[in-house]
């Protein structure tokens, strides 16, 4: 099968006839409640009513035509991960059908329905939606196909033990009589629903643990893939827009004359912090956002910068924190200890710089608002858009999209909400694309972090107190109020808390800050991308203080943790470590336990005399539990590794007068494939619950990298991103 | 003003300034959104066309400039050799992730390998190096390019 525009189809708008889904999604939504197979099932008594069943539909993700179509409907959005292959495995694994068999759509908004159990919300993110969808999409799988046997097997007055499923047909062994799914359909979802089916045990999977060809390929090779960017509902528009340059600025005045005058732009449309041109095409709209006068209110931020709110954090480091974890007496090792290290850490703020541009299409009329985007959060752009129209929220459709790239960017509904804004002076459909320097100037960043720590060695130099405080933003806070508790969440502290390191006494405290004139929000390995990076460093600080190689000294803090030690065991054997290396070049590793996954790397870079630093390889061993597509697992480390290097390398946001001074990717720079180094992923088999994948290989490397330009140059860099300037030669 | 561009083969006309760049007439013009913009300078490659085999990036190439050359895009591009030889590498070996880059990816690769039917790492490295990819699959763009030369 492939997803394009005509398999990919929109569950918001293409719903079956009859009984329809959406009715069944709908009563189901108004009953309220969990992941409500029986509720979503039509009753005999309904399906009477209605007069006519086209389709079987036992919950939310799975629909059976009487045509023989399977269609399986995605809770989590495709933006690279490979989602939309694992998801449909799960469900695929139970339900007995190939995965050639099925077609794929989006999830429409629906909180209760398509709700990530992990997070709380429909949404996909934090590396969690095989992590969520392990149980309850194997049980829809296993469900449906329960209840397509029973009705085989009582159209046959067999016992259904005697039957099985297998390619979407349901095989009778003793008389050798089989029927398609499609043919059951009808009669299916007049049947009861079971409670507590079986699941498969591992040795019986036919597809989870083999590597699949991922469904959304075949589109995005030959331009048929729709993303968001590519929505064109008849008549539509389009619109780019100048946001004021400074965070909580106005506008004040606007001379559109000479864009009114470019061919092709039909409207200027002034809000009170942004400008935004309609045109018949984005040239046009980019010509007329030139040829704009505009002049800014730059607000209460006008001459904010990037090192202020640094000296901020700074400064906020020096008073007590919430205590994120207190094992031990960490103060008392810390008397106590022979050898004592501080170091201080800084990362700066990012921006996610996804390749496909922020952009949404709003068509907003009198009864109802209709929105064309590719978000990680549908549910909230649903919401956002509610509360700028002022209509009640189910009168506002959301068609989501293909993902050119989220990383976090698009948990987020404020690109939506800004086109709806727009939309509203509209008559008639407008698609919202921001330039390249909108998307890198009013991105929702990264935050900047300030680290403080201190540790106390023993008479063999081994750790006796781990004192860790840290300050920065909590995206949590703000975007999940309820899960930020006691000056505390859980995304903040992950990877700084509970270290698989048998460490005797740890204290680490968190002092939430946010930063005046700078939005802040999650950013791909999120909490890990911060807090792995600090913990490494300074763990390979403590090794060379101990003047013991970094990966024996970590080895040796990790017997009481297996999976740890192994993969460590594992990434050093396969790269080759303690093996000879030039003078310049150094290996560097690192190891985490983060997003339910123990993965370490190891890199290998060369400095060259100018401090210019080339990863050259990176070896990577992972536990992340049972494998679902063993293929996605080593695309997402090859290529979490490169979005990992471009931060250690080269990312930074810095503001000067409240502004961003970064605007394209010429002063926001990305690895090229010139600078790609070698990747190596050695997955280690195990049975135990499956771990994310998405990120983890994010946060693993830059600490590896840091440390490998130590191991290369002495340097120890405490701040990202690297300072070449700091590693050139001595003449 | 009115343009007359050929594109996959086809005539169209089209009225927009002459200094409206090539990506735009493509995509919001023609409706034909394999072609991508991600930045508008040149600098990320997801826009990559062939104008008369060359690779070119059509967000900075103004339709004035263009005249009667033949334009190619991804949503032709697999009926050439070379095209239909890179799009089977991609799909063996599984480069895409997020794929918003690829159509430009795959633009880069087929003019490489057309004018270069046996590229060095080197050659990879210089052809493919105006591409982003955010994703980063860079190793199986690598792959994926010797596959398609060997076969």
């Amino acid at each position: 099968m492939t997803v394009n525009a005509s398999t990919l189809r929109a569950a918001t708008t293409d719903q079956p006839s009859g009984l329809s889904r959406r009715h069944i999604l709908q009563a189901a939504a108004v009953a309220g409640g969990g992941l409500m197979l029986s509720l979503m099932l039509p009753t005999a008594n309904d399906a009477a009513a209605a007069g006519e069943v086209d389709a079987f539909t036992p919950n939310a993700f799975i629909r059976i035509g009487t045509d023989g179509q399977i269609i399986l409907t995605m809770p989590y959005v495709e933006m690279g991960q490979g989602t939309y292959t694992a998801i449909p495995m799960l469900i695929a694994e139970e339900l007995e059908v190939d995965l050639k068999q099925v077609r794929l759509e989006h999830a429409p908004p629906n909180e209760k329905l398509y709700v990530n159990p992990l997070l709380g919300i429909q949404a996909t993110g934090n590396s969690n939606a095989i992590r969520g969808a392990w149980n309850p999409l194997r049980e829809a799988g296993a469900t449906a196909r329960t209840m397509l046997v029973a009705t085989a097997a009582k159209r046959w007055n067999v016992d259904p033990a005697t039957c099985r499923a297998q390619s979407g047909e349901v095989f009778h062994q003793a008389t050798g009589r089989t029927v398609k799914y499609g043919q059951l359909a009808a009669d299916a979802a007049r049947m009861p629903v079971p409670k507590n089916v079986a699941l498969k045990g591992a040795e019986d999977f036919k597809l989870i643990g083999r590597p699949a060809k991922r469904l959304d390929t075949p589109a995005k090779v030959n331009g048929t893939a729709v993303y968001g960017i590519d929505a064109r509902p008849p008549g539509v528009k389009i619109a780019t827009l100048a946001q004021s340059p400074v965070f909580g600025g106005r506008v004040k005045s606007v001379n559109d004359a000479a864009a009114k005058a470019v061919k092709g732009v039909r409207q200027i449309v002034r809000l009170d912090d942004a400008v935004a041109v309609v045109a018949d095409h984005m040239g046009a709209a980019k010509k007329g956002l030139e040829a704009l006068v505009i002049e800014w209110d730059d607000g209460p931020h006008a001459k904010l910068t990037s090192a202020a709110i640094a000296a901020e954090l700074e400064h906020a480091t020096q008073a007590p924190g919430a205590v994120a974890q207190n094992t031990g007496d960490a103060a008392g090792g810390l008397t106590r200890a022979v050898t004592r290290v501080d170091a201080t850490y800084q990362l700066p703020f990012l921006a996610h710089a996804a390749l496909e541009p922020m952009n949404c299409t709003v068509h907003v009329r009198q009864d109802g608002c209709e929105i064309w985007v590719g978000n990680q959060a549908i549910g909230r752009v649903q919401a956002g858009a509610a509360k700028v129209t002022g209509l009640p929220p189910e009168k506002v459709v959301v068609h989501n999209h293909l993902i050119g790239g989220g990383f976090g960017r698009r948990l987020e509904e404020d690109g939506a909400v800004r086109a709806v804004q727009i939309a509203q002076h509209v008559d008639g459909p407008v698609k919202v694309v921001w330039t390249r320097e909108e998307d890198i100037q009013h991105d929702m960043y990264r935050p900047y972090w300030f680290d403080r720590f201190s540790a106390g060695l023993d008479d063999k130099g081994m750790p006796v107190a781990w004192s860790h405080r840290f300050a920065g933003s909590s995206i949590i806070a703000r975007y999940l109020p309820p899960a930020f508790k006691d000056g505390l969440d859980p995304d903040t502290t992950e990877g700084a808390i509970d270290l698989p390191y048998a460490l005797p006494n740890v204290h680490v405290e968190y002092l939430r800050v946010e930063p005046p004139g700078i939005p802040t929000a999650f950013w791909r390995s999120v909490g890990p991308s911060h807090n792995v990076f600090v913990v490494e460093s300074f763990m390979d600080e403590l090794a060379a203080a101990a003047k013991q190689d970094p990966l024996a000294y970590r080895l040796a803090l990790l017997d009481k943790a297996p999976r740890a030690k192994a993969v460590l065991a594992l990434a050093a054997q396969k790269a080759g470590w303690g093996t000879p290396l030039p003078a310049r070049a150094g290996r560097g590793v690192a190891l985490q336990f983060v997003f339910g996954t123990y993965m370490a790397q190891v890199a290998e870079v060369e400095v060259a005399k100018d401090g210019a630093v080339r990863v050259r390889r990176v070896v990577c061993a992972v536990d992340c539990g049972t494998v679902i597509n063993p293929d996605t697992v080593r695309a997402q480390i090859q290529g979490a590794v490169m979005f990992g290097i471009t931060a250690a390398l080269y990312g930074e946001i810095t503001l000067k007068d409240g502004r961003v001074e970064q605007g394209n990717f010429d002063s926001y720079q990305i690895l090229r494939i010139n600078e790609a180094p070698a990747v190596e992923v050695h997955i280690v088999e195990s049975a135990a619950t499956p771990g994310g994948m998405g990120e983890a290989g994010t946060s693993a490397i830059v600490p590896a990298v840091a440390n490998a330009i130590f191991a290369a140059t002495a340097k120890r860099l405490r701040k990202l991103p690297i300072d070449t300037a700091a590693l050139k030669q001595p003449v | 003003m009115a343009f007359t561009i050929k594109v996959n083969g086809t005539a169209h006309s089209v009225d927009v300034d002459g200094d409206t760049p090539l990506l735009w007439v493509l995509r919001d013009v023609l409706g034909m959104t394999g072609t991508k913009f991600g930045c508008g300078m040149a600098l990320c490659g997801a826009c990559t066309v062939h104008v008369d085999g060359a690779p070119t990036r059509s967000c900075i190439t103004p339709i004035d400039s263009v005249g009667t050359a033949a334009i190619t895009t991804i949503e032709a591009i697999g009926a050439t050799t070379a095209g239909a030889k890179i799009r089977k590498a991609w799909l063996d070996r599984e480069v895409v992730q997020c794929g918003y880059c690829q159509s430009g990816q795959i633009m880069s690769a087929t003019a490489l390998l057309t004018g270069n039917p046996h590229p060095t790492d080197a050659d990879i490295d210089d052809a493919m190096s105006g591409n982003i990819c955010r994703c980063g699959t860079y190793v199986r763009i690598r792959e994926a390019i010797k596959q398609a030369a060997q076969s």
